[in-house]
C-alpha cells in the first residue's frame, strides 16, 4: 500500500495547474469516455478533483483515482473545449507519471513498455518474427479491409479485427535511407513511426515517393525507438525517457531541416511533449530536444505547407472518401485543412463530409488495449458516422486511427476501405 | 454511513451498475460549479426510469436520506452540492429522453437529464425554436435549467427558462407522482405548481417530465456592436432603445476591464481604451428587423456611441460575438479561480452598478471584470483570485457580499440567473423579509416535512 501522504506531495506540484479549472463541466460536452458511461469520475473535471483531492489526502482510496486517471483516452477535446484553458494533458501526463510509478506498474504493462517497446531492436525482431508465423494463429476477417481475427482464443487479442503486420516493415526492407537533397532544397529526417513501420508500410511508403517526387533528400536512420508516447501515457517515464535518449542520440547529429512523420501521435509527441517533459534531463540534452522538436512536422502539413503543394478541387463524382481528423494531428497540431486539400487533388476521389469528423475513434493507444469495451463503443459512434456518409474510403493522418477503424469497419462486414490521406495523395503522382 | 441492507434496496430499484458506492465515484459527485467547500454524497443513484425515479424519491425520505437531484452540475450557486447528514445523489442523465415534439401545438415533453443544447438542435430540426440559451447549454440538462430557472444572452425578448414551462410532473416527497399545467396554451386549472417548482433549486419536488413551449423560430436578425466612452451613456442607450419600442433579442454589456482581460487573450482588436461596449441583436421578420436596426442605430448616434459596427453578413456577426463568447475564457484564464457572479439591477441602474463594482475592485484590492446581459440589468461581475490564496480570498467574499448590498441597495436582486442555492441563501431575507422566509419555510415543511429535498437551499436557517 502507498503512503499517501508521500504520494500526495508529489501530485502537489500539479496544484498551479489544477486550480485552474473551474469545474464548469464544458468537458462533459466532448469527452468521449463520458458520453459513454456518463459518470463524473470519467470526464476531466471529475479527474482533477481527485487528483486534487489526493493530493491534499481528502480521499484515501488511491487505486480508486489511478484507475479512474487511466481511464482517458488523452484525446485533448476537454483541453481543446476548456474555457479556463486547463493543462489537461500536462496535468494527466504528469499525475499518471506520478501516481502510475508509485502505486506501481502492472508487471504486462513494464514488460510490453520496458522489454519490449522500450528496446527497439529486441522490438523489431519479435515483430519481423511475428509478421512470418502471423498466418498461424490468424485468419482474414474483410478482404478490402485486409484484416484478420484470432483463429484461436486470446486475451490479448480478443475479439478484435486487425490490421496483420506487414510481409516486411520498412526498417528491414530499406535499412536506412540516406538521399541527398534535390530539386526541392529540403531534406527531411523520415520518423515513419512504429505503426507505419510494421503495419501501414503503404503509408510509408506513399510518403517516400512523395519525397522522391518532389525531390526531397531523405534520412531515415534504420535505427529508431518509438516515439515514447505509450510509455508516457502509460505513465512509465522509465521507458519513455529510455526511447527519447536513444531517439535524440540518433537524430541529433542529422543534417536534415523536418521532422515528417505519416502519425500526428508521433508528430505531436516530438514536438509538443519531448520538449515539455524534458525539465528533468541534464541541458546538453534539452538543447537538443528542443532543436530536434522545433523541425517535427506532420506529413499533411509537410506536402501542403512546406513543398506549397496546391490543392485543386478535383471533378466531382468520384469514389467518395470522407477524412477521419485523428485527436493528435487536429486537437494538437492544429492540421485539419492540409489531408483535406491533399484528398480533393486526387481526382479518382470526390471528399463528404461525416458528421462529428474530429470525434475521437476511441483508440486512444494503450486505451484501447486495457478498456477495449469502452474503446468499442466510442468506435461504434465513430463507425456509424462514416457509413452514413456513404463513403467508400475513410481516411485520417493516423495510423493508430486507422487500427480502430479498421476494427470497427470489418466486425460490421462494411464495404468501406481504409486509407492514410497520404496514399490517396501519393496515387496522383 | 449508509447500512448495507439500504444500499442493497437501492441496488434493487435501479440495478448495481447504477449505486456508486466507492469514494472515488461519490467524491466525484462533491461539488459542482460554484466556488464552494464540497460535500461527498453517502451514495450517488442513477435510475433510468420513471418508476425507479419515484422509487429511489420514497426510499430516501423512508431513511431519512436528504436527496440532492444533479443534472450536469453546472450551476453556479452550489444547488447540487449534497447533504452533509448521510446525503444521497440523484442523477438525472439516466432519464434522458425527449417525449414528445408537438410540430402542430408547439410543445415538447422532455425528461429531466435531456442535454439543454441537443433538444435545442432537435427542435431546430424540426423548424422549431427552444429560446433559452444558458452558457452552460452544452452540457446543462432541462431539469437543470428549470430548477434553477437558467437564463441566456435571449432573456430580455424571450425570457427565461420559467417562461417556457407549460406544466410537468414531479415526484413529492413520498414518491407519488403530481402533475400541473397541461400541454394547451391556457390552462388556469388549480395552483400554478409549475411556476412554484421552477426556480425551487429542487427543494420541493423531483421532476420527471416537463412540458416546454416551443416558438417559431425568428426569419431574419441583424448584429452590431457599439463603442462609448461613458457607462452611462452606454447606459442612456439601452434605455434609449427600449423607448423606442424596440425589444431586441441580446443586449450584451462589456466593460473596459473586462474588455483588456478579452483583447488580451484574443487580440480581437476591441476598443479597450473605450469605457463600454454593446453588442445588440435584433431579429423577427426581415422587414421588422430592418426597421428595428435602424432605429437602433439612430438610439446609438443620439446617445453618443463613438463608433457602430453593423455586421453585413453571418460571418461578420460571428466575429462581432466571438468578443462577447471570449468573456469568459480571458477572464477565466487571467487568475487561477474564477468567481462569477450575477447580481442584477434595473437596467436604468447599470451606470451606478458598474461604478459601484470598480469601487469595490479597488476598496479590496482585487480583479474584477464586468460583462453581462445590459437588456435586463443581469450583470456578471467576474472576480479573478487565488482560491489558495487566503487572505486574497477573504478579501473577494467581503467584495461579494457588498457587490449585492449594492444591487440591493439600487432595488435589484442577488440573483439574475444562477439562483441561490448556498451561496446565496444568507442574503434572502435582506431582500425580500422575514415573512416571506417564514411564509417559504412553512410551505417546505408542509411540503417536505422531514427536509429530504435538497436541504440548505435557497432558504436561510434551515
Amino acid at each position: 500500500m502507498a503512503d499517501l501522504n508521500k504520494l500526495a506531495k508529489m501530485l502537489q506540484e500539479l496544484d498551479d495547474m489544477m486550480v485552474a479549472c473551474m469545474k464548469c463541466g464544458m468537458c462533459q460536452a466532448v469527452c468521449p469516455v463520458f458520453t459513454e458511461t456518463m459518470k463524473e469520475a470519467d470526464v476531466t473535471r471529475g479527474k482533477i478533483a481527485l487528483l486534487e483531492n489526493l493530493a491534499h489526502e481528502m480521499i484515501r482510496d488511491a487505486d480508486g483515482v489511478q484507475e479512474r486517471l487511466n481511464r482517458c483516452l488523452l484525446c485533448g477535446s476537454c483541453a481543446a473545449n476548456c474555457p479556463s484553458g486547463v493543462k489537461v494533458m500536462d496535468i494527466f501526463l504528469r499525475g499518471r507519471t506520478i501516481v502510475n510509478t508509485y502505486m506501481g506498474l502492472s508487471p504486462v504493462k513494464k514488460a510490453i513498455l520496458r522489454g519490449m517497446v522500450g528496446n527497439p531492436k529486441l522490438f523489431n525482431m519479435l515483430l519481423d518474427v511475428g509478421s512470418k508465423f502471423q498466418g498461424i494463429f490468424t485468419s482474414q476477417a474483410n478482404e478490402l479491409l485486409g484484416s484478420s481475427c484470432s483463429k484461436f482464443l486470446s486475451p490479448i487479442i480478443g475479439d478484435r479485427h486487425f490490421s496483420p503486420l506487414a510481409k516486411q516493415s520498412l526498417h528491414s526492407k530499406y535499412g536506412t535511407i540516406d538521399i541527398p537533397t534535390g530539386k526541392s532544397g529540403i531534406r527531411v529526417l523520415f520518423f515513419p513511426g512504429c505503426v507505419a513501420d510494421k503495419m501501414y508500410t503503404k503509408a510509408g511508403e506513399a510518403c517516400l515517393k512523395v519525397f522522391r517526387h518532389h525531390g526531397v533528400g531523405v534520412w531515415m536512420p534504420a535505427a529508431q525507438a518509438c516515439c515514447g508516447i505509450p510509455a508516457l501515457s502509460a505513465g512509465d517515464r522509465v521507458a519513455y525517457d529510455k526511447m527519447v535518449k536513444f531517439n535524440v542520440n540518433i537524430f541529433a547529429d542529422g543534417d536534415y531541416d523536418y521532422i515528417v512523420a505519416p502519425c500526428g501521435s508521433c508528430i505531436s509527441t516530438i514536438h509538443e511533449l519531448w520538449p515539455q517533459f524534458a525539465g528533468e534531463y541534464p541541458e546538453d540534452l534539452r538543447n537538443k530536444i528542443d532543436r530536434i522538436a522545433a523541425k517535427a512536422m506532420d506529413i499533411n502539413k509537410f506536402v501542403v505547407d512546406v513543398l506549397g503543394v496546391k490543392p485543386a478541387e478535383a471533378p466531382k463524382g468520384g469514389t467518395k472518401v470522407t477524412f477521419h481528423d485523428s485527436c493528435h494531428l487536429k486537437k494538437s497540431l492544429g492540421v485539419a485543412t492540409q489531408p483535406r486539400d491533399l484528398i480533393r487533388m486526387n481526382p479518382n476521389y470526390e471528399l463528404v463530409e461525416m458528421n462529428e469528423a474530429d470525434r475521437c475513434c476511441g483508440c486512444g493507444g494503450t486505451f484501447n488495449l486495457y478498456h477495449y469495451d469502452l474503446s468499442k463503443k466510442i468506435g461504434e459512434r465513430k463507425r456509424e458516422n462514416i457509413v452514413a456518409s456513404e463513403a467508400k474510403i475513410v481516411s485520417t493522418g493516423c495510423p493508430a486511427c486507422m487500427m480502430q477503424m479498421t476494427d470497427m469497419l470489418s466486425q460490421h462486414n462494411d464495404s468501406v476501405a481504409v486509407k492514410h490521406s497520404i496514399e490517396i495523395y501519393a496515387e496522383t503522382l | 454511513m449508509l447500512s448495507e441492507s439500504l444500499i442493497k434496496e437501492f441496488k434493487s430499484i435501479v440495478g448495481d451498475e447504477n449505486v456508486f458506492t466507492t469514494e472515488a465515484d461519490r467524491q466525484s459527485y462533491s461539488y459542482d460549479s460554484a466556488v464552494l467547500e464540497p460535500v461527498v454524497p453517502a451514495l450517488v443513484v442513477r435510475p433510468t426510469n420513471s418508476e425507479q425515479l419515484g422509487k429511489v424519491v420514497a426510499l430516501c425520505n423512508e431513511n431519512n436520506n436528504p436527496i440532492t437531484v444533479r443534472g450536469a452540475g453546472t450551476n453556479l450557486s452550489g444547488g447540487t452540492i449534497p447533504d452533509k447528514r448521510d446525503g444521497i445523489v440523484v442523477l438525472t442523465n439516466g432519464l434522458n429522453k425527449i417525449l414528445e415534439i408537438n410540430e402542430q401545438d408547439l410543445y415538447a415533453v422532455v425528461q429531466p437529464g435531456v442535454v439543454t443544447a441537443k433538444f435545442a438542435a432537435e427542435v431546430a430540426k424540426r423548424g422549431l425554436f427552444y429560446p433559452p440559451d444558458p452558457g452552460s447549454q452544452a452540457v446543462s440538462t432541462l431539469g437543470g435549467n428549470v430548477a434553477e430557472n437558467a437564463g441566456g444572452l435571449r432573456g430580455l425578448k424571450y425570457g427565461v427558462t420559467k417562461d417556457y414551462v407549460m406544466g410537468m410532473e414531479f415526484f413529492d416527497v413520498n414518491g407519488q407522482l403530481v402533475k400541473t399545467g397541461s400541454r394547451t396554451v391556457k390552462c388556469v386549472t388549480g395552483y400554478n405548481l409549475a411556476g412554484l417548482m421552477a426556480a425551487s433549486e429542487g427543494t420541493l419536488g423531483v421532476f420527471n417530465e416537463i412540458i416546454l413551449k416551443l416558438t417559431p423560430p425568428p426569419a431574419a436578425s441583424k448584429a452590431m456592436m457599439a463603442v462609448f466612452d461613458d457607462v452611462n451613456k452606454a447606459s442612456e442607450a439601452v434605455a434609449g432603445i427600449i423607448a423606442a419600442h424596440v425589444v431586441p433579442c441580446t443586449l450584451e454589456f462589456m466593460d473596459q476591464a473586462c474588455m483588456r482581460y478579452v483583447e488580451d487573450f484574443t487580440k480581437a482588436g476591441l476598443p479597450v481604451d473605450s469605457a463600454a461596449i454593446l453588442l445588440i441583436e435584433v431579429d423577427g421578420h426581415p422587414a421588422q428587423v430592418a426597421d428595428e436596426a435602424e432605429t437602433v442605430v439612430k438610439v446609438l448616434e443620439k446617445t453618443g456611441a463613438t463608433k457602430i459596427v453593423v455586421a453585413k453578413d453571418a460571418a461578420e456577426k460571428l466575429k462581432l460575438w466571438e468578443a462577447r463568447r471570449n468573456a469568459l475564457p480571458s477572464l477565466a484564464r487571467a487568475r487561477p479561480t474564477t468567481v462569477l457572479e450575477d447580481a442584477t439591477v434595473p437596467r436604468s441602474q447599470i451606470p451606478a452598478m458598474v461604478a459601484a463594482i470598480n469601487n469595490i475592485a479597488k476598496k479590496y484590492d482585487i480583479q474584477i471584470g464586468t460583462f453581462g446581459h445590459a437588456g435586463d440589468g443581469n450583470l456578471h461581475p467576474t472576480i479573478l483570485c487565488d482560491k489558495r490564496d487566503t487572505k486574497e480570498f477573504h478579501r473577494v467574499e467581503a467584495a461579494v457580499d457588498e457587490i449585492f448590498d449594492v444591487a440591493l441597495s439600487l432595488k435589484g436582486t442577488l440573483s439574475g440567473e444562477h439562483g441561490i442555492g448556498m451561496a446565496k441563501s444568507k442574503w434572502m431575507e435582506k431582500e425580500t423579509s422575514r415573512a416571506t422566509i417564514e411564509y417559504s419555510l412553512n410551505m417546505k415543511k408542509a411540503i417536505d416535512p422531514k427536509n429530504i429535498l435538497n436541504p440548505g437551499k435557497i432558504i436561510a436557517g434551515r
